[in-house]
């Protein structure tokens, strides 16, 4: 059923069409829908070229107040009292700046406590909320899927469409379900769950669906955890993916700076709460997972979809069926400098990252700290502790978290998207290895000649303690 | 954007699956904020190594891009449809797109061919063994051809697509003729989204 035909149909729906039908301003038979969009994030990257088209064809920004901007992707983690170095990023970072001041666009900028990767602050600042829409010129605007709105990247002349009309034209998508069932295992965390689900549907299994995250794993989940989940959708391919909002959803919201109050706020949840799918309705594509089988989960290749579980072994090109996928695996073991067979957690690390709007968010940091407490890092390994916001920030420090990682012998840094894409100074070198708490693997996405493994939090720390890929459970 | 009706020429052929836009445009070449000159970013890191197809003399002045399948996943930068339609392409050709880059694709005019397994895998090995091979790709029709080897193929543009397509039609003008609607679902909204 695609999501276009429900408008207006009595039958049982799903989420997904929910939220998209109540955001139809114009629907013809043969178009795509155009939908209004509640919430656009900016940051400096996709949007320099959205903002000289509105000067170009002399259009205003419609709603500058629905639309928010950060600096995120160019922005150092450290010295950030000086000015950025290099000088095309801060060519960009400027330009943003002039950008926002000319068309009256809130910007949080670098040094501001506010300021952080976009998909960090959106959520903290109450801005993302239930049955929104949500855009942003970048493709993990699925992370605001956590809290049941439509939230999905964008392209640059998408950026400029928005910001000109508040709509978006949109094809009709398929419905997927992504049901996970049980309980996870001790030490399993919702990084795992979202690794193990890219290895169940692959880099293109969700390509032309939108997904919705259910069952009790999910339930049990808290935001942070949620948000981790939404955030991969795209490297399955999904335009979106989102996760029905419920009393966990309410209660990280409430009395944050955007959200409603008082009356409102009673409005707001009595809304809210009728956001779920209903009873009967059916989806075009379901994948089921079973949180039992859920164990800690690394990347070995080149996308996000290779996967395995940390006591696995490098897979052989050999034992795939599908001969893409052989010649995939190979051309990703030359690339990452793996033989078929050996130990992952005997694989030696040289660098570890935790942050990116994957894994930055205050739970992340202390499920790193849990790990680092009383440890030290493993000699001449080279970390990065990066939050993902001023506030984020902030919190870590009120709870002394910033002291455990020091202690330990962990780089403590300011906030923004550091390495994982290396947009600003922190790169791989050329065939170094990481553990990387981000969300891509791809060939050089860290740095030229980069070899990045992606895991969660904890995995990451002890992987940082112990040199080879390890699990807390193994430093015990 | 300019209009586009037919795409006739040769193609490259990028024989591997999964082209990230990480691939397609490195991250250092996004820090630009001018909407030109990524032509020399395109596959900037395989590009240093001679054996990559796009240093094949033999496949010189070709203007259709052949993938493999899963062709522009990753991230939603439009600089990708930028670079590969700077450098001179005018058309890609996978059995399966990243979906935000195939959307970027036509609001650029670069057309996105996406055609059947078979289809794609006919044509790859067919330009492989010979890259003169001329490909037509008529965006009216919805159809790729290469009668040289018999190939007459259908791929799924949907109807509002074409239209833009063959019309070079800027859709931020066609959504304001429904300001009007805009304004109106505006004044619906929940009180407490403001």
């Amino acid at each position: 059923m695609d999501t276009s035909n429900s408008a207006g149909s009595s039958g049982p729906k799903t989420l997904i069409e929910k939220v998209w039908d109540r955001h139809v301003v114009h629907a013809a038979e043969g178009e795509p829908s155009l939908l209004y969009i509640d919430l656009h994030l900016v940051h400096e990257v996709t949007s320099p070229q959205a903002f000289d088209g509105l000067r170009l064809t002399n259009r205003p920004v419609r709603r500058p107040e629905l639309t928010v901007a950060t600096e995120d992707h160019n922005v150092p983690t450290a010295d950030i009292d000086q000015p950025i170095a290099d000088p095309v990023s801060k060519a960009q970072v400027d330009t943003l700046r002039k950008n926002c001041d000319e068309f009256g666009v809130q910007l949080y900028s670098m040094g501001d406590i506010n300021q952080g990767i976009v998909h960090v602050i959106g959520p903290e600042l109450g801005l993302t909320q239930p049955g929104m829409t949500v855009v942003c010129g970048d493709s993990h605007t699925s992370t605001h899927g956590a809290f049941g709105a439509l939230a999905f990247g964008i392209g640059t002349s998408e950026v400029e469409h928005v910001l000109a009309t508040q709509t978006l034209q949109q094809s009709a998508q398929e419905t997927m379900a992504i049901t996970v069932n049980g309980e996870l295992p001790e030490g399993s965390t919702a990084k795992d769950v979202v690794l193990a689900i890219l290895g169940a549907a692959d880099t293109g299994g969700g390509i032309g669906a939108i997904a919705e995250f259910r069952g009790p794993v999910i339930e049990a989940l808290s935001m942070e955890g949620r948000m981790t989940v939404c955030n991969m959708s795209i490297e399955f391919g999904a335009k979106a993916g989102m996760i029905a909002p419920d009393e966990t959803t309410f209660e990280y919201l409430k009395g944050r700076p955007n959200a409603p109050t008082g009356a409102e706020w009673d409005a707001a949840v009595a809304d809210w709460k009728t956001l779920r799918s209903d009873e009967g309705a059916t989806y075009d594509r379901e994948i089921v997972l079973d949180g039992a089988d859920i164990v800690p989960f690394m990347t070995w290749g080149t996308n996000p979809g290779q996967v395995a579980p940390i006591s696995a072994n490098v897979p052989d090109p050999a034992d795939f069926d599908d001969p893409g996928a052989s010649d995939a695996a190979s051309r990703a073991l030359e690339y990452m400098g793996l033989t078929a067979g050996t130990p992952l957690k005997e694989v030696p690390v040289d660098t570890v990252f935790i942050g990116s709007c994957t894994n930055s968010r205050i739970e992340d940091l202390r499920a790193a700290a849990a790990v680092a407490k009383g440890r030290k890092v493993k000699d001449g390994m080279r970390t990065l502790v990066v939050p993902g916001s001023g506030l984020v920030k902030q919190q870590a420090e009120a709870e002394g978290l910033h002291t455990i990682f020091t202690d330990a012998g962990f780089n403590w840094r300011e906030p923004g998207c550091s390495m994982c894409l290396a947009m600003n100074p922190d790169k791989l070198a050329p065939g170094e290895r990481s553990a990387s708490t981000s969300n891509r693997n791809f060939e050089g996405r860290q740095g030229r000649g980069g070899r990045t493994h992606l895991v969660s939090p904890a995995v990451a720390a002890a992987t940082a303690i112990a040199g080879t890929f390890a699990t807390p459970a193994d430093l015990d | 954007m300019e209009p586009v009706a037919i795409v006739q020429g040769t193609a490259v052929p990028l024989d591997r699956s999964d082209v990230d836009t990480d691939q397609i445009i490195p991250s250092d070449w996004l820090k630009r904020v001018e909407r030109t000159g990524f032509e020399k970013g395109l596959f900037s890191e395989w590009r240093d190594g001679e054996d990559f197809v796009l240093n094949n003399e033999d496949y010189a002045g070709a203007n259709i891009l052949l993938g493999g399948p899963n062709f522009g996943t990753g991230s939603s930068r439009e600089h990708a449809v930028w670079a590969i339609q700077q450098y001179g392409f005018a058309a890609v050709i996978s059995p399966r797109f990243g979906p935000i880059f195939k959307n970027n694709s036509t609001k650029n005019g670069l057309v996105p061919v996406e055609v059947d397994i078979e289809t794609a895998e006919a044509l790859m090995a067919a330009v492989q063994a010979d890259p003169t091979l001329e490909i037509t790709i008529d965006v009216e029709r919805a159809t790729v051809e290469a009668p040289a080897i018999g190939l007459s193929s259908t791929f799924d543009l949907s109807e509002s697509i074409r239209h833009r397509l063959l019309n070079g039609l800027d859709d931020i003008g066609l959504t304001l003729q429904q300001v009007d609607k805009i304004d109106s679902f505006e004044g619906s909204r929940p009180s407490y989204m403001a």
